[in-house]
């Protein structure tokens, strides 16, 4: 199951959701908000979501790694709107019977999502600067 | 031919609005998107953008029928 908030994620709710007495393994995966990237100072950071087709092509996602993988259970969570240094953004879980299907479903999960899902972030830098995360290198390669 | 034009992230600033009706002769998505850069200057290439039509995750060859919604996603960065 994959969902979208604008409230902290429930890290306990997101393991507890994909536990199992067949599953010996669970693998999580956490994006974290950094102080930096690409050279700069980063305050906080800012997404935007587009919750119809972001939640239908997460959802997506999440069937295609039950499909693909021999896991028991996965769910993915990912944050909207303003968050601060440290914050959790995204939550991957997956249990398997086994460690290795768990870490290759874990992957392909947060893999896809950073990639087909309607999600934006918008970086507020210490220099007063802000900029949408992807869009200005997109814009150099025309 | 109307199709209604949804913006997101950077293509809202860009285009200065979040939607808009168009009315045109019609084509694909990817033609769509080429007039709307072009009247809004986006500076997006469209290989590194999405589009979805009516909450649907499409393709840019994908022929656009009368009163389609098209959503113009600019590069994602989820996580």
């Amino acid at each position: 199951m994959f969902s979208i908030t604008d409230t902290d994620i429930d890290i306990a709710a997101a393991k507890q959701a994909v536990s199992g007495n067949s599953c010996g393994a669970l693998v999580t995966f956490e994006g974290w908000i950094r102080d930096h990237n690409e050279g700069q100072a980063v305050d906080r950071l800012e997404y935007e979501v587009y919750r119809p087709v972001a939640v239908a092509e997460g959802n997506k996602v999440i069937s295609e790694a039950l499909l693909q993988f021999d896991i028991s259970h996965a769910v993915c969570v990912h944050r909207e709107g303003l968050l601060e240094l440290s914050d959790v953004a995204v939550i991957v879980c997956v249990s398997s019977a086994h460690r290795a299907a768990a870490f290759d479903a874990c992957r392909y999960i947060i893999d896809e999502v950073k990639t087909r899902l309607p999600i934006w972030k918008k970086e507020h830098y210490s220099s007063g600067k802000s900029e949408w995360v992807n869009c200005q290198h997109c814009a150099s390669h025309q | 031919m109307k199709n209604t034009v949804r913006y997101f992230a950077i293509f809202r600033e860009q285009a200065g609005l979040e939607k808009e009706v168009l009315e045109w002769p019609g084509g694909s998505a990817g033609e769509l998107f080429a007039l709307m850069a072009g009247k809004h200057a986006l500076l997006q290439a469209q290989a590194a953008a999405l589009v979805a039509i009516n909450d649907e995750m499409s393709d840019w060859k994908t022929p656009l029928k009368e009163g389609d919604e098209v959503l113009l996603f600019p590069p994602v960065a989820g996580g």
